[in-house]
């Protein structure tokens, strides 16, 4: 298609059909502020709804101001970006959007990182001209997220987020005018819908109205506690990005640091979930292998594809949309459940003390384990299996709030023997992660040989369906990988359908995985940090001595002293779970 | 059977029968049954007259007398007096205000002299609830010839060659939408019916949907036709139920004679229409909102382009036209697009209905040539400004209009001439504001309605108005500063600039236009903190003359907060500070001491 | 109800239904039709008017002229009953005086079609609310 040419502020610019101005503008060093647009490439997100008008532009021959983000460029349009009119009414309108914010900047939870905060600021905001009434919303303090919605600010992206990424559908615009807010139907509560705590609209939302329930003052009051002994945990994709918290490129990984950095803060033992992850893999392996086999000899109950449950956000969504899928995912817990029982049973018997008196704080990449930890199956007599559960973006708060001078720290192994663990466990925290790292396993078991190549290029990248078919010596394998919910609601759509010849489908809520999960640091609409935390987790596994789980000693020690066999007594009964229908629960008040 | 002598024409219309006016329908079959006159008069229920300032109304045919404020009890004095003995009920009759003459027949009276029915033309005529009545008057004509004689191009130059434009408030030309329309190439394509009619006090599609349902109908499957859409859907609120009643009754009468359905008098064209209910949400007048709304999304408007026209209900080409526009169209293929070009002006053709209101003598539902004067609406038509008070300004345009005032009353009316003086058509709302008005307060009256119907989606819209609408209130509470003014000015104009659709970039024309013709008002507001048309409460006081009061502690005694004090027999005195300013003190006063300036 | 076929059928039934709302129509612009009003109170039932406006309203129909024919008030002159006012377009009108229904017909054939007078007027001096 031809070129079309306009004029942005006196420069010359020759965009492709399908341009908006604000784009358009992009390409010629214009920055266009913004407040409401975001858009993620690749991962179906663009928001877009033309509602801050925090963007507008005058357009030669039109009667009013145009917002940028949604104006299409059109052969000979001219543009003016720095107008006094744009300026005044760019500068009014934000005023209008303060005189209804709480201002609460020195407490908020996204100070610092609040796109409204950094815009009044660029717009240098010093007093508030139209004063008023401010709203007044009901709060809501889910197991995962804080919804403080007076700090809203309607640009409408945890919606985009919630209906058409996730196809949760909780979160839409209620009310009118200057009572509308994005909220449940009826103002419920999260944990009263179906919500599955997956924490997206966390990672979009611009201010702080939607931000992750904060446990750091319990992780404290864990750590002054002489009488317990506190064990962390940290997820895979926490590594590949804690370090943006403290200024550091994305993609940078910060195993060392962060190891040391939790013993700074007086963990009494520093552990690695990945640990778990290869557990994770000797079970949902096993069990893949196990339906397998039954399976290509003809047995017709047996359940297939088997479907991935490392992923809480997910396994919340299939209870809620999918129950009466409920006995096809894996029964396996996900790897911060299996670390939870394995610490509390195997690793305090070592300790010699009672379940009753170890803490076990998780680091992760996500909200929805905080729901997770507080399920009542995971816990024992009331003493749940982890205790508490943060996000990556609360581990850097406490290390800032240690006085910790994280850059600088030298790098520090893990704790054994719940440290250790190989490559296959570090690519959980990505997309297509947790499949590749079955395979490499599960193909060893089945075919008894050692695999040829270890990296599966087929499985790996940010489309958000993908399927690849590996040759298990002779027995082709049908793969699915699925990530983002509106991704897997796709997936499991053709799976009730009939029309799905996957042997294996690996599911993630978020979109790339835990890498992009809700409780990271905020990628502010860049996807570029997405994909570069990827590819550092996919050089920490190709860094690793061991890459497959199975070889993993302390898995093979584990399995030896303590739990005998994969899907054997003592292993099912601390490492798999069963699901839940919980469609029929949501009640409206 | 013999034939109808005599037919009465009952007004059923939503004012009127709130009036009772089914009642009177009841007592009049009585009444005829006592005097065996039953098969020699007809009692017809039918829409709207419009006169509503003296509802219930009543028509006796073929004579044309035109009794107003008519109760239930009068039934029988009517029968008897003017069916059986053929005389008059004076008492009844409408009384012209300047020659204070009973004026018997509707054709001499001031209030229809200059209207000109076109939309309205079977309302107060037909009953609406009967097909044949329509059908009497040409209905479905129209549709018969444009599906058996014409081609959907020919029958779309009619409507081009008309000048029609849409009577919701835009003045689209509505010919040019629907060949956009028709252009677009979709297997499936819509025509809706925007009556989500939402102006405070305008009744101008309720009217027409309740008088005349089927003009509407045809006109939908006309347009079906033109721009190869079988589907028309009704987009009413939920809040016009005998509006909706009337609708379906004529959809299945429609439907069983085959002018809705399939293969539509014999022709290869398939047309049928479903109804919809909207929640009463003003917005969703905004063509985008309403098809939102339509598919069961929030009411919100999206920016266009694209138009509706490319992509609208359920992402395929729709055209949207108002109640009224429809109106119209059977007429244009009956009499012709010249003929409904001699009716008008320069740019605007045909007619307009207006909902005439406030303070004039004569409110209703009117319909005037293009063209016409405000003075001519309000003087001939309105009867002049009620108590004999001195006119002050005109709002037209409901919300999204603005008030025009003196120097405007000879304007014509019409889409142009309206946006240049300020203010716009909008749907027909026509609210008539005299000396006693606060400009001030009228504004803050405008922009409490759109603070309220405000989706909420863009900032301005939801916040500015909210903002405008507090200093508003500020300065009629008198607590005004003199920046106000200017901060006012400045957000109603970056309200009206920055706004995502209409009803944002039209919500501040009450405040601008309020200011241009009366910043006296604003001005004495703030910076005297006086109201000049003694509206604002605030800023008025109570106070006692002491040369009229005699001292009879009458209003010490009603005072509820013992703001008035003094010895018996003395003068007595409000003390300011304590005064709420109920006005129960002035009221019982009976020597006109008490004064409120 | 039998579904309508053809637009011709729609025009020959909106033909056949305008009867129904024919004295509306007249009604609504009596200035261009004739008008004709039978005084009917007591003095003028009690001498037979009903039955002449009856006839008038079925004989003028039959013979498809359009008019308008109402009823009104005693025009006082008792001794003439049955007595009508008859108005043709733009002319003043005339009162007559004994009809009967062979007088109607004469006035039909000779006054309404054709101008011409017929014997019987009554001079008018009366007053009714409409030419007060």
């Amino acid at each position: 298609m031809e070129k079309i040419n306009i004029i942005i502020d006196d420069k010359q610019v020759a965009v492709e059909p399908g341009t908006t101005v604000l784009h358009a503008a992009r390409l010629i060093g214009i920055k266009i502020p913004t407040l409401c647009y975001m858009k993620l490439d690749d991962l179906n997100f663009e928001n877009k709804p033309g509602g801050c008008r925090i963007c507008v532009v005058e357009i030669e021959g039109r009667r009013n101001l145009a917002p940028a983000c949604k104006t299409e460029c059109t052969a000979g349009m001219k543009v003016k970006t720095n107008t006094i009119r744009v300026i005044n009414s760019r500068r009014t309108v934000l005023e209008l959007i303060l005189s209804n914010h709480p201002a609460e900047c020195l407490i908020c939870a996204k100070s610092g990182d609040c796109e409204l905060q950094s815009l009044a600021h660029k717009l240098g905001i010093r007093e508030i001209h139209y004063q008023g009434e401010k709203s007044k919303f009901k709060g809501d303090k889910s197991p995962s997220i804080i919804r403080e919605m007076e700090k809203c600010v309607m640009c409408r992206r945890c919606e985009t987020a919630c209906n058409e990424v996730q196809t949760v559908g909780v979160l839409s615009a209620i009310n009118r005018g200057f009572n509308s807010v994005v909220a449940p139907a009826f103002e419920m509560d999260f944990d009263k819908t179906t919500c599955t705590y997956c924490g997206q609209c966390v990672a979009v939302c611009p201010t702080g109205a939607l931000t992750e329930r904060d446990l750091t003052w319990r992780v404290i009051e864990a750590l002054v506690n002489p009488e317990k002994t506190v064990v962390v945990q940290t997820a895979p994709a926490v590594r590949a990005a804690l370090g943006e918290a403290f200024g550091m490129e994305p993609g940078t990984l910060v195993t060392g640091k962060m190891t040391a950095a939790l013993r700074k803060l007086g963990f009494n033992y520093v552990f690695d979930t990945d640990f778990a992850a290869d557990l994770t893999i000797m079970e949902e392996g096993t069990e893949i292998l196990d339906r397998l086999s039954k399976f290509l000899k003809g047995d017709k109950d047996v359940k297939l594809p088997i479907l991935t449950s490392c992923c809480p956000g997910w396994v919340n969504f299939l209870e809620h949309n999918f129950p009466e899928l409920k006995d096809v995912p894996s029964t396996a817990k996900s790897p911060q459940q299996m670390f939870g029982a394995i610490a509390k049973s195997y690793f305090a018997d070592k300790l010699g003390i009672k379940r009753e008196d170890m803490i076990v704080v998780s680091v992760m990449p996500c909200l929805a384990k905080k729901y997770e930890s507080m399920r009542p199956e995971f816990s024992v007599n009331g003493d749940p299996d982890v205790n508490i559960s943060i996000s990556t973006r609360e581990l850097a708060q406490l290390i800032r709030n240690a006085n910790i001078d994280f850059n600088s720290l030298p790098d520090e192994d893990f704790d054994s023997p719940l440290g250790a663990s190989t490559g296959a466990a570090v690519i959980f925290g990505t997309t297509g992660g947790v499949i590749e790292a079955a395979v490499r396993s599960a193909y060893e078991l089945f075919t008894k040989k050692q695999l040829p190549k270890l990296d599966f290029e087929e499985l790996r990248g940010l489309e958000g369906i993908r399927q690849a078919t590996i040759d298990f010596d002779g027995t082709p394998i049908n793969i699915g990988i699925a990530h983002g919910l509106g991704n897997a609601r796709k997936l499991l759509d053709d799976l009730k359908a009939g029309k799905c010849s996957f042997h294996a489908i690996e599911i993630m809520a978020c979109p790339g995985g835990c890498i992009g999960g809700g409780g990271q640091p905020y990628h502010h609409g860049n996807v570029e940090i997405l994909r570069k935390r990827q590819s550092a987790l996919y050089i920490e596994d190709k860094n690793k001595p061991l890459r497959k789980s199975h070889e993993n000693p302390f898995i093979v020690q584990l399995y030896d002293e303590f739990l005998g066999k994969p899907l054997e007594h003592k292993a099912h009964e601390l490492l798999h779970t069963h699901y839940f229908d919980k469609k029929k629960k949501i009640i409206i008040e | 059977m013999g034939k109808f002598k005599n037919h009465i024409l009952v007004c059923l219309g939503t004012g009127c029968r709130a009036s009772q006016s089914e009642e009177i329908i009841r007592n009049f079959k009585t009444a005829l049954e006592e005097n065996d006159l039953e098969n020699d008069v007809q009692i017809v229920g039918t829409g709207c007259f419009g006169f509503c300032e003296k509802g219930p109304v009543i028509k006796m045919v073929p004579d044309n007398t035109f009794y107003v404020l008519v109760n239930p009890e009068d039934a029988n004095e009517i029968v008897l007096e003017h069916i059986v003995k053929g005389r008059k009920v004076e008492r009844l009759l409408y009384v012209d205000p300047e020659t204070k003459k009973h004026v018997s027949d509707s054709k001499h009276m001031g209030f229809y002299k200059k209207q000109i029915r076109i939309a309205l033309r079977n309302c107060g005529f037909i009953n609406p609830e009967n097909i044949d009545e329509y059908i009497a008057r040409d209905g479905y004509a129209a549709l018969g010839s444009v599906i058996s004689e014409m081609t959907p191009q020919e029958a779309i130059n009619v409507v081009k060659d008309s000048e029609l434009r849409g009577r919701g408030g835009g003045g689209f030309p509505t010919g040019l939408k629907w060949e956009l329309t028709k252009k677009s190439n979709s297997d499936q394509k819509y025509v809706v019916c925007n009556a989500d009619e939402g102006d405070p006090g305008a009744f101008m599609d309720r009217s027409i949907l309740e008088g005349d349902p089927h003009s509407v109908l045809e006109a939908m499957a006309i347009c079906g036709y033109c721009i190869g859409a079988n589907v028309g859907v009704i987009y009413i609120r939920a809040e016009y139920p005998l509006a909706i009643q009337r609708l379906k009754i004529a959809i299945q009468q429609a439907r069983d004679y085959g002018l809705l359905g399939n293969e539509i008098l014999g022709s290869k064209f398939n047309f049928d229409i479903e109804i919809r209910y909207g929640a009463g949400a003003f917005v969703c007048g905004e063509e985008t909102a309403l098809i939102h709304s339509m598919e069961g999304l929030r009411g919100e408007p999206t920016v266009k382009p694209p138009f509706p026209a490319v992509s609208g209900y359920k992402g395929k080409p729709t055209n949207v036209n108002n109640v009224e526009t429809f109106a119209n169209i059977p007429p244009i293929f009956l009499k012709g697009s010249s003929w409904f070009k001699t009716i008008g002006n320069e740019k605007s053709k045909g007619t307009k209905v207006f909902a005439l209101a406030g303070k004039v003598n004569n409110v209703g539902l009117i319909e005037v040539p293009m063209g016409t004067t405000l003075r001519e609406v309000i003087f001939d038509i309105g009867g002049g400004i009620k108590d004999g008070k001195k006119f002050k300004a005109v709002q037209t345009g409901g919300p999204s209009g603005g008030c025009l005032t003196e120097k405007h009353l000879d304007t014509p009316i019409d889409y142009d001439n309206l946006i240049a003086s300020g203010s716009m058509m909008g749907s027909g709302g026509m609210v008539v504001l005299d000396e006693d008005d606060c400009m001030v307060d009228v504004a803050r009256f405008y922009l409490d309605f759109t603070v309220e119907e405000s989706c909420g989606k863009c900032a301005p819209c939801r916040i500015g108005n909210k903002r405008m609408n507090e200093m508003l209130e500020k300065i009629t509470m008198g607590k005004g500063e003199e920046d106000d003014i200017i901060r006012l000015k400045n957000l109603a104009n970056v309200i009206k600039d920055t706004s995502l659709c209409g009803l944002g970039q039209t919500s501040p024309n009450p405040v601008l236009s309020t200011m241009d013709n009366f910043m006296h008002e604003y001005v004495a507001h703030v910076h005297d903190k006086k109201c000049p048309a003694k509206q604002c409460k605030a800023l008025m006081q109570y106070s006692i003359d002491p040369n009229k009061c005699v001292g009879c502690t009458l209003c010490s005694r009603v005072c509820p907060v013992d703001a008035i004090s003094g010895e018996r027999k003395e003068p007595h005195k409000i003390n300011a500070a304590l005064c709420i300013k109920c006005g129960a003190c002035m009221e019982k006063c009976k020597f006109g001491a008490i004064s409120l300036s | 109800m039998a579904k309508v076929k053809t637009l011709a059928d729609l025009r020959k039934m909106s033909e056949d239904l305008k009867t129904k709302i024919q004295l509306r129509e007249k009604g609504d612009n009596p200035e261009s039709m004739i008008q004709l009003k039978v005084s009917m109170a007591t003095c003028g039932i009690a001498s037979g008017a009903k039955e002449v406006m009856d006839f008038f309203i079925e004989e003028l129909d039959k013979q498809n002229i359009d008019a308008v024919v109402t009823q009104t008030g005693c025009m006082g002159y008792c001794f003439a009953e049955p007595t009508i006012e008859i108005t043709l377009p733009g002319q003043d009108p005339i009162v007559y005086g004994f009809v009967n229904e062979l007088k109607a017909k004469e006035i039909i054939e000779k006054y309404v079609k054709n101008g011409e007078m017929v014997e019987g007027i009554i001079p008018t001096n009366y007053q009714t609310p409409d030419n007060q």
